[in-house]
């Protein structure tokens, strides 16, 4: 690997990040505007026109906010948990490509719409995603308070449950493109998109991927109504903001591989608009489908969610795969 | 029982959806406080009002029956003689100094039932906030009605305070 790739690939790290994050503080406002529509209020207006300020206004308002923390902790897993948190929300994001099927050319060099392009795709994306599980068990048990804990063990039991449907889920669309890469994912949907052959599966998908981002209404590891709140409990200030982003960049990771995978990625039906606006499109309405949930459903008991997942999306993503497969086979042997 | 869950359940989530959905249609329904306020009912009794005639003198003639009223002692009032040069109200005396600590203050309207001349009067406002304790002592210039635009450059009378010098929060 030359110097210049390391450049180009830290380079593309940067904005990726950096976007990550205001698409974080964005996300918080687009959740409390939209929420707050569906309840005839008109969400936070006050910072900055319609509002447009204040994530910025609850940025500082976190960095001012004075971080307490448990006497008896273990101090350096209690510094390490929202550290794992976060960096494996924004790792996971490298493997996206937001735009194609060509490059991009910049001073002479043509640069991928990705910060990289690995072979293993999307098992990369399920590989740090679990290392997230670290994080919040990691804070539950680091911060050696009864809540916390409890919250964490909820939190990774669902969260490693949730993550076999997850992955089941996606197994008929490698099925169909015959590769886990991603941008081969989406170029194999150039004519249609995944998600008319596989809707069941594209369900699965979006209920296992908001219960693995712990969103509503599987949000019990959190449950602010019921619980103080889960494996952060006893976090406060910047270190509880990690985990808050963490979440929330979890969510636009769920979307931006729902639309790599399932809905074309940044192939649009006329193509009126460049690639990556039908990307940021696509990922938008998805997060709305998110908010929206959260806005409508009423959170689930704790032993309905674990049956939910190993009784009915397990066996539904199985039954999903073995049809795909079969349908697959059968159409090559008569062709 | 569980097939039918399994039917209707999705059906119930979409109605649920389609719920939700369509109140992005309704009106909102927040009055954003402080630029839009609720109407209060019509005898609500907030923050005291002093009273004034037509002419601009002031109804309250200093008798003190407010303080002996007033159940927790909130009210000071300290009367002077009305001379001809300096006229504040039509009787004797006048309210020199009319305080009201509206920390103190129950809000009973008391002070109302016990005037003779209907002088004071609880109002309307009620949005009482500061961040002092001192801020909250009510006094004279604070509470006296503005007079009217009408009277004002006519009927003024000679010796009368300017009401609201120095518009204070409530």
């Amino acid at each position: 690997m030359t110097l210049d790739v390391v450049v180009e690939t830290l380079i593309k790290a940067v904005i990726v990040i950096g976007a990550l994050l205001t698409g974080f503080a964005y996300l918080t406002l687009f959740e409390r505007k939209v929420q707050a529509r569906m309840q005839q209020r008109p969400g936070p207006n006050r910072v900055g026109p319609w509002g447009l300020l204040q994530p910025a206004a609850d940025g500082l308002k976190l960095f001012f906010k004075s971080s307490s923390a448990p006497s008896s902790r273990d101090r350096f897993l209690y510094l390490l948990a929202p550290m794992i948190s976060i960096m494996a929300a924004l790792a996971s994001f490298a493997i996206i490509p937001i735009s194609g099927p060509g490059a991009l050319n910049l001073f002479g060099r043509s640069i991928g719409w990705y910060v990289m392009n690995v072979n293993i795709g999307v098992l990369w994306y399920f590989a740090v995603t679990s290392v997230g599980v670290y994080g919040i068990f990691l804070a539950g048990y680091a911060s050696n308070s009864k809540y916390s804990m409890l919250g964490a063990l909820r939190s990774s039991a669902q969260m490693i449950s949730y993550e076999m449907a997850l992955g089941l889920s996606l197994v008929p669309v490698f099925i169909l493109a015959g590769s886990v890469r991603l941008v081969d994912i989406v170029n194999a949907q150039h004519t249609w998109w995944f998600v008319l052959p596989l809707l069941p599966a594209f369900f699965l998908y979006l209920i296992a991927g908001i219960a693995e981002t712990n969103r509503a209404p599987f949000d019990l590891p959190e449950a602010e109504t019921e619980l103080v709140a889960g494996y952060h409990t006893e976090y406060s200030g910047l270190r509880f903001a990690l985990f808050f982003m963490a979440e929330y960049i979890n969510m636009i990771i769920v979307s931006s591989v729902a639309t790599i995978v399932f809905l074309g990625g940044w192939w649009g039906p006329f193509g009126i608009l460049p690639g990556p606006w039908w990307f940021l499109v696509k990922v938008v309405a998805l997060l709305y489908i998110y908010v929206w949930l959260r806005a409508t459903l009423p959170r689930m008991r704790y032993d309905r969610l674990m049956a939910l997942s190993w009784k009915s999306l397990f066996p539904l993503s199985l039954a999903m795969m073995m049809v795909t497969a079969i349908v697959v086979v059968a159409a090559q042997g008569t062709l | 029982m569980a097939l039918r869950e399994i039917f209707l359940g999705p059906i119930y989530i979409a109605r649920a959806l389609a719920t939700t959905f369509k109140h992005n249609t309704k009106p909102i329904v927040t009055i954003e406080y402080p630029e839009r306020q609720k109407p209060v009912p019509p005898r609500e009794r907030g923050r005291h009002i002093l009273h004034r005639y037509a002419d601009g003198l002031e109804k309250c003639v200093g008798c003190e029956l407010c303080a002996i009223a007033c159940p927790v002692g909130c009210i000071v009032v300290e009367a002077a003689e009305n001379t001809p040069e300096h006229r504040v109200s039509p009787g004797e005396r006048y309210a020199k100094r009319y305080e009201i600590n509206l920390l103190r203050c129950i809000y009973c309207g008391m002070c109302e039932e016990a005037c003779p001349y209907d002088a004071i009067t609880m109002g309307p406002r009620y949005d009482l906030a500061d961040d002092h304790p001192d801020k909250f002592i009510a006094v004279k210039e604070d509470m006296l009605e503005p007079l009217s635009a009408s009277l004002q450059d006519t009927a003024r009378p000679s010796g009368a305070p300017s009401a609201q010098a120095v518009p204070r929060k409530w």
